[in-house]
């Protein structure tokens, strides 16, 4: 890492704390950090061209990044890290994932302008609310109770009415405005609940983080074909080669 | 002053150790075990730490030897309670570590914590050596026999008190230890005991229980699980195995069914989740003795083997909460032999929940047997057709890496061998693994079975594993007998209709490998291509992760580790690529650093102090005098620790169990150790320095590597000789081997502190310092030096410094 990197690495907490007090003078203190953190996550967006075809990521979802207060979708104290890349804890044993995977989580699902969309486990929101900038309509759901309460006043609140959010089992889906062009599954699950993929529209794409708090291991990426059939595709998000000089 | 406290001081070093044994047990509940061993290691310098103090303060304490004694247990006693509860207060996650600057400033803040209790008890000790260094073999002989019959007492305690109460206890039991000192007192000072003895009960009973309440992070799965609408705990034991926690969630039902095939059409039946220390998620399901409910487990990649075999007889490790039971009866197994190391499972599926299980241990033909499954495999006379060993261990822990400092001796080269024994002609072994990715357990499996397959050289690897993986869980079959074409129509027929892939058998093609769960590379394949042709070695070179086969010298199972690949993974670490990173590793090398560095500040400090004086002296003799102290001092305390934790190691596949094997062995090398010394103290007494052996470190040191290698060669096959005796009489025979080992190690310390005090009595704090904060070191070097040369290398280093300080003996 250039020693610049580094630097404003190290002060970008400090710089954001000072935009956070300065805010009331601003229209949205926090764009350059954004946009720093956009233009860091499209440096590292080429590992899923096997899977979406393009080097980089689609320029509507890096839009969308640039466009989501993410700051907002974090608890007080978190706000000075809200745009580094990194998972940050949101309460209750749940976080945000790191940017960069919200991206790629996004990316994978190929959403366009008339889909809709489906969401398992809202959290913050924050991910619902990048859906909502290139979806038609976003159902999210959460299981604990808290964080969709919080979840559902936040989206409403910064105007996101292109998303209806619920507090509910995510197992059996939301069957009342499916099928969907696209599911994210954010909360832990132990197989692929069967609902959700029959719920899925055919030609759509389901999208499941797999790992432990902080610590994303891989994608499950479910794809379900014109004729119904269902295959499954597991995605690394790093670019890394197992085998020295082989594989 | 008339004589030193030893009931008292005992009493004290019984309160330590059994404090140290059961943070252990308090912070993995609230942690993780990883961690937790990091916070005691640091927090153990308080020993170190203590000699330093007493060396620079000795002016000050030593004329007020029992105010301070008494002061320091009562500490010790208060502290205990406190600075757990504080540090609990400290919001520290060690998931963000790597994240997060502000995790590391509260590691610091724990470790601080935890420091005091140690401190406050080891002041005691090391001024009663300084004190009264007339009676140093009496002194230390009092201080181990404490130790090792606190470190077993802790263990059979936990038996019958919740973690916390223990907790209580220890406190009760560290204010005790003062009011016992106190007796010495008279005087205006004789209300002092009662008073003390009253605290050390009202004290500890009367801390609110909120305060100290087991707060376990909220990642933890059990924590996790609690958040769901309406779940809750129904039911809670405990014993030294672990916390068990049963969790009954009836508005959003459990679900669990890890890896479930994407065609199957049935959900799991309803079902109790029980959480070992907030974690390692086994279900209960209801069963009511009808099978359909039960479908669900043909979907997993683990029925492949009862599609291979007619009404198998079937031997389970680790059936844990029966799901695996389950699925053997729901198959038709002929017979079941269910092993599971911990009774009270049992006892909840049989007794507590026996309704909701429907007693699946007492359907017909199944038996269920308590113990570690290394050693009741090793005692089982009949063949099995089936050995399933299920998945032991969460998803997320061994994704996490989590499990990289445990010993594991299920899947070594050794017990692969052993259960390849207990086939019947054409049986199987099972084994089912999360899918990590890139992989890594997958490729040390086959390797592993690889090398049992072909140890004896007569049969090749290739033709006797086949492997199939799904998305989240991977089965690998290897069998006595060369795979068949019809056996091998019935995997590929199995895979269809489950849509799981074939990872390999004899003679498959890559095209078969990537299906229908598509990966960037047939990784699994190419793997076992590799792993199981001449290109081995070379793969095991060439892979980034640590896969090479385990042995039960090594048990290392879940270390992947490699130095080369850390760069590599760090820099990923914006695109997720820390997940790759093995935890336990770098944790252990971080224990490791931070250990050492504080050790050698602990130690340098007051040597600098101490020189800085004797500069003013030119006094070069004495440099060099303390020179030799300090190189006895450590190499006597790397040896001791490194002998104790390589035969606590050795012992553990006897004694069935690593919790026995820790209380049974450590405290036997204490008892003994202590005996020893006080031998060692009568001898010097009664002969005289004139008439002894020339040099007084050679019967120990001669007994200890002479007894050591005769173990090394002679344990082996003396267990296996040994193997139809029962537990309690097992316990006995270690106490027995461990007897003249302990004996000849409890001397070189109080033989070499005897030789400090009559030359320079300043030094015996130091001295004590010194071998106190090495041990420490030596505890987790030894975990590391284990890892990569294994168990064996670590006892015949122990012997060479125990040469090299007869070498140094000041």
């Amino acid at each position: 890492m250039k020693p610049v990197m580094l630097l404003t690495r190290i002060l970008a907490p400090a710089i954001a704390l000072a935009l956070a007090s300065a805010g009331l003078h601003a229209d949205d203190p926090f764009a350059p950090l954004r946009d720093a953190m956009v233009r860091e996550i499209a440096n590292m967006s080429s590992v899923t061209r096997d899977e979406t075809g393009r080097v980089e990521f689609a320029a509507p979802v890096m839009a969308a990044m640039a466009k989501v207060p993410r700051h907002k979708f974090v608890p007080p104290d978190e706000v000075p890290y809200a745009y580094e890349n990194r998972p940050l804890p949101i309460g209750y044993g749940q976080t945000i994932s790191q940017p960069y995977i919200v991206a790629l989580m996004t990316d994978l699902t190929q959403v366009g302008p008339g889909d809709v969309v489906l969401e398992i486990g809202t959290g913050s929101g924050y991910q619902a609310a990048i859906l909502a900038e290139l979806a038609q309509a976003v159902y999210t759901m959460e299981i604990i109770e808290p964080l969709a309460v919080q979840a559902g006043e936040r989206l409403g609140r910064l105007g996101y009415a292109k998303v209806q959010a619920r507090l509910g089992d995510g197992y059996h889906g939301w069957p009342e405005h499916g099928p969907y062009d696209a599911i994210l599954v954010t909360a832990a699950a132990s197989h692929v609940p069967p609902p959700l993929i029959a719920q899925l529209k055919a030609g759509g794409r389901m999208v499941i983080p797999v790992g432990a708090p902080f610590m994303i291991q891989y994608l499950l990426l479910i794809e379900k074909a014109g004729d119904g059939s269902v295959s499954t595709r597991q995605v690394l998000p790093v670019s890394f080669v197992p085998l020295v000089g082989g594989g | 002053m008339h004589s030193p406290p030893l009931l008292a001081l005992a009493l004290l070093s019984a309160s330590a150790l059994g404090y140290e044994v059961l943070l252990l047990r308090l912070l993995s509940i609230i942690q993780w075990h990883h961690f937790a061993y990091m916070m005691i290691s640091v927090a153990l310098l308080g020993y170190g730490a203590a000699g330093t103090a007493v060396a620079l303060a000795r002016p000050v304490l030593a004329p007020r030897f029992h105010g301070v004694f008494i002061g320091g247990a009562v500490l010790f006693g208060l502290s205990a309670i406190a600075c757990f509860s504080l540090a609990q207060q400290v919001p520290f996650n060690p998931l963000e570590i790597l994240w997060d600057a502000r995790q590391s400033a509260r590691l610091l803040m724990i470790y601080l914590l935890l420091f005091v209790p140690f401190f406050c008890a080891a002041v005691c000790i090391c001024l009663t050596f300084t004190c009264f260094q007339e009676q140093i073999h009496r002194i230390y002989a009092f201080d181990i026999l404490g130790a090792g019959v606190g470190s077993l007492a802790v263990v059979a305690a936990l038996f019958a008190l919740t973690p916390v109460d223990a907790l209580r206890l220890l406190g009760g039991t560290g204010i005790a230890a003062g009011a016992l000192a106190g007796m010495a007192c008279t005087g205006h000072r004789r209300w002092l005991a009662p008073l003390l003895l009253a605290a050390a009960v009202a004290v500890p009973a009367g801390v609110p229980g909120r305060w100290i309440a087991l707060s376990p992070s909220e990642y933890k799965e059990l924590s996790q699980t609690l958040r769901i609408k309406d779940a809750r705990a129904i039911a809670q034991t405990w014993s030294p195995l672990g916390l068990l926690t049963v969790v009954d969630s009836p508005t959003i039902p459990l679900r669990y069914a890890p890896g479930l095939s994407l065609n199957a059409t049935q959900e799991p039946p309803a079902q109790l989740a029980i959480f070992t220390d907030g974690d390692g998620l086994s279900v209960l399901n209801r069963y009511d003795g009808r099978r359909e409910p039960l479908a669900y487990l043909d979907y997993l990649t683990s029925a492949l083997p009862y599609h291979l075999l007619r009404q198998p007889r079937v031997l389970v490790l680790g059936s844990g909460a029966g799901a695996d039971v389950l699925q053997a009866i729901y198959h038709n197994a002929s017979a079941v032999d269910a092993i599971e190391l911990n009774p009270q499972v049992i006892d909840l599926v049989q007794r507590r929940f026996a309704d909701f299980s429907g007693k699946p241990y007492s359907a017909p033909n199944v038996r269920v047997l308590i113990g570690e499954a290394r050693g009741l495999v090793a005692s089982r006379g009949e063949p099995y057709d089936l050995i399933q060993i299920a998945l032991l261990d969460s998803f997320g822990t061994a994704s996490g890496g989590l499990h990289a400092l445990s010993e594991n001796y299920l899947y070594t080269v050794d017990a692969f061998a052993e259960y390849l024994r207990h086939l019947a002609p054409g049986g199987l072994l099972a084994i089912t693994r999360w899918v990590a990715l890139p992989p890594r357990d997958v490729p040390r499996l086959l390797a592993t079975a690889a090398a049992a397959i072909e140890r004896d050289g007569q049969a090749s690897a290739a033709r006797r594993i086949v492997m199939i993986r799904g998305w989240k869980t991977a089965t690998l079959l290897v069998s006595n007998r060369d795979f068949d074409d019809a056996g091998i129509a019935v995997l590929r027929e199995f895979c269809r209709a489950r849509s799981f892939d074939l990872a390999y058998y004899p003679g498959m093609t890559v095209a078969e490998a990537n299906r229908y769960n598509l990966l960037d590379r047939p990784w699994f394949f190419e793997a076992a291509q590799a792993l199981l042709s001449g290109e081995r070695a070379e793969f095991l070179a060439r892979y980034k992760f640590d896969v090479r086969p385990t042995t039960d010298d090594r048990p290392y199972f879940f270390h992947f580790f490699k130095w080369r690949s850390l760069p590599e993974l760090l820099a990923l670490k914006a695109q997720g690529g820390l997940s790759m990173l093995e935890w336990g590793y770098p944790v252990l090398i971080a224990t490791l650093l931070q250990s050492s560095v504080a050790a050698v500040l602990l130690i340098l400090a007051p040597l600098w102090g101490a020189r800085r004086r004797q500069r003013r002296s030119r006094n070069a003799a004495l440099a060099r005098f303390e020179l030799r102290v300090v190189s006895y001092f450590a190499a006597i305390g790397f040896a001791f620790m490194f002998v104790e934790i390589a035969f606590i190691q050795k012992f553990t596949l006897f004694l069935s169990h690593p919790l026995y094997s820790v209380a049974v062995t450590l405290s036997a090398f204490l008892i003994f150790a202590g005996l020893g010394s006080r031998y060692s103290g009568r001898r010097r007494g009664g002969i005289g320095a004139g008439v002894g052996p020339r040099h007084p470190l050679a019967r120990p040191v001669l007994a200890i590597c002479a007894i050591a290698l005769l173990y090394l060669i002679a344990l082996p096959p003396l267990f296996q000789l040994l193997a139809p005796v029962g537990t309690l009489a097992r316990f006995g025979i270690c106490a027995a081997l461990v007897a003249p080992l302990a004996f000849a190690m409890g001397m070189p310390f109080p033989l070499g502190l005897g030789r400090v005090s009559a030359r320079a009595e300043a030094l015996v704090p130091i001295a004590w310092g010194v071998n106190a904060s090495v041990s420490v070191v030596a505890a987790v070097l030894a975990t590391l030096l284990a890892i990569h040369l294994g168990f064996t290398v670590v006892l015949l280093l122990a012997l060479l410094l125990y040469l090299v300080a007869a070498v140094m003996f000041p």
